[in-house]
């Protein structure tokens, strides 16, 4: 007769917390921050298909890292979530808190329950009437919820990321420079690698715009952002970006 | 997969591919289908046209409410915006048409945001013509929801006669028949058709068709009495939109009060018009 194999509960949580870091921590980043008339969501994403940002409702929009099948399977639910409540009450009944609160309660299940946790990291932000009204709210795999005021970094190399948008970030600037904080952020250098500079076909850009009319939610492409980025970025060589590592191991 | 395996909200997410929210609201909260029960003095809606310019599409829908011989509403509103490049505007059993509006509203953005992209022109009035069929059952029961759906067809490549607007009608089977001028619906389209058989020409302005399609419901109005007419002292014009390149709009009430005015005019001229 074998003998049961034991493993303390914090042994698991830890385990499983460690294999949730590493997944996420292969992607490339997302910095999410507020500008003046809004939310800017910036993502270092080569593919134009597969989207890391999305709209979910009205005033809300999504930004998701790590795992694609996993955020998108997050981001499909949230959208249903959000259309239904609007659906069956109202549109302005629709909130940033609730879904972000419907996430927390998922990511937390699955942290617990199952045999692995999901390898995301989430935004949730809303656009108010004003600046002040602004909400980001950071999703972790374990369920975590922080309401982050101002910006916030996921993805890889989170940590030297935060840094680098801390030091330049400033509220209420305007698009341009908002913009230009976030791209520099994502292609600043670390372990002692030289900085890149992001051109516009590796960035995805999004903000919510509350100048908007019923849809804050506006995709940033092609001249728009090409005319939006720094001039030191335009028409520049540079290198390829990596691709991001298939997140997946066994 | 069994109810033990799906956590939270993701039990919204466990059939990936539809991106329909009409499929997942029967699944996920079915009590909120438009759906009524039969009733004698429901109120009803009435006419409805469309017509093409030359930029677009154009649809005007009257402001009468009819329970049985009793005006139920005076400023009902018939004609909407379903999304940024296309109107709906729907005869009927008003409340169910407006319901069936909203839910039509929100599975076209739904499936805008789920997929990342706009159904096409087609695909959108498909869609329209299943909800239709899916109230089959109370239209039997003479709670019959008839739309006219338009709009202007950006997937068509710049230049080709395809990038202008289009008009599809409907049966209460679903029965969807793209339309090449103009269409109306409702109990006073026979009277709208005959008028805009004789005033609608090819390469008409946004101007002069919103003009056609006001003075259409004008005839339409005059001989049914469950159509209303443009009401001056209340300030009650028909609700005229447009579809084009740029999106949708309402054409204003400074604008349609003018129009109004005129075809009075003209018509006090010309007795017997």
């Amino acid at each position: 007769m074998s003998m049961p194999f034991y493993a303390s509960a914090e042994q698991i949580m830890r385990d499983r917390s460690e294999f949730a870091r590493k997944g996420i921590a292969r992607g490339r980043g997302v910095v999410v921050l507020t500008y003046d008339n809004g939310v800017l969501f910036v993502a270092e994403n080569a593919s134009s298909a597969l989207h890391k940002v999305s709209e979910i409702y009205d005033r809300i929009g999504f930004a998701g890292v790590g795992k694609y099948n996993e955020y998108e399977n997050l981001r499909v639910a949230g959208i249903r979530l959000a259309d239904l409540r609007g659906y069956s009450y109202d549109r302005r009944d629709v909130t940033a808190r609730a879904l972000a609160n419907a996430y927390a309660q998922t990511l937390g299940t699955i942290f617990t329950e199952q045999q692995k946790p999901y390898e995301v990291e989430i935004c949730v932000a809303e656009v108010g009437e004003v600046a002040a009204d602004d909400q980001l709210y950071r999703l972790s795999y374990d369920g975590t919820i922080v309401d982050e005021p101002g910006f916030l970094v996921m993805g890889g190399q989170a940590e030297t990321l935060t840094a680098e948008v801390k030091r330049e970030f400033r509220a209420g600037s305007s698009l341009a420079d908002a913009l230009q904080v976030a791209v520099r952020a994502l292609g600043s250098g670390s372990n002692g690698d030289a900085a890149r500079t992001l051109p516009a076909e590796q960035l995805e850009v999004a903000v919510l715009d509350r100048t908007r009319g019923k849809r804050k939610f506006r995709r940033i492409t092609g001249e728009t952002l090409t005319e939006l980025l720094p001039a030191s970025t335009n028409g520049t060589e540079s290198e390829p970006a990596p691709t991001d590592t298939p997140p997946h191991d066994v | 997969m069994s109810n033990g395996d799906v956590h939270g909200i993701l039990r919204y997410a466990t059939s990936p591919g539809s991106s329909s929210f009409a499929e997942f609201l029967s699944a996920a909260a079915p009590d909120l289908l438009p759906r009524h029960a039969h009733h004698e003095s429901i109120p009803h809606g009435t006419t409805i046209v469309a017509a093409l310019y030359d930029g677009g599409v154009i649809m005007a829908g009257d402001r009468r409410a009819t329970a049985g011989n009793l005006i139920a509403s005076r400023d009902i509103e018939k004609v909407f915006a379903s999304d940024d490049f296309t109107l709906v505007g729907i005869a009927g059993t008003a409340g169910l048409a407006i319901e069936i509006v909203r839910l039509y509203q929100v599975e076209l953005e739904h499936y805008e945001k789920i997929e990342g992209i706009q159904l096409t022109l087609d695909g959108k009035a498909n869609r329209l013509a299943t909800m239709i069929r899916g109230n089959l059952p109370q239209a039997l029961q003479g709670l019959a929801v008839v739309p006219l759906f338009a709009g202007f067809d950006i997937d068509a490549p710049a230049g080709s006669p395809e990038r202008s607007g289009r008009i599809y009608s409907f049966d209460v089977t679903g029965g969807r028949y793209p339309e090449q001028y103009y269409a109306s619906v409702g109990s006073g389209s026979l009277f709208a058709r005959g008028a805009l058989k004789k005033l609608w020409r090819p390469g008409l302005s946004a101007d002069e068709v919103v003009r056609v399609v006001v003075e259409a419901l004008y005839d339409a109005a005059d001989d049914d009495s469950a159509t209303g007419g443009p009401d001056l002292s209340r300030n009650i014009y028909p609700v005229v939109m447009l579809a084009s390149e740029t999106g949708t709009q309402r054409v204003d009430d400074e604008q349609l009060g003018a129009v109004v005015r005129q075809i009075l005019d003209d018509r006090a001229n010309r007795p017997g018009a």
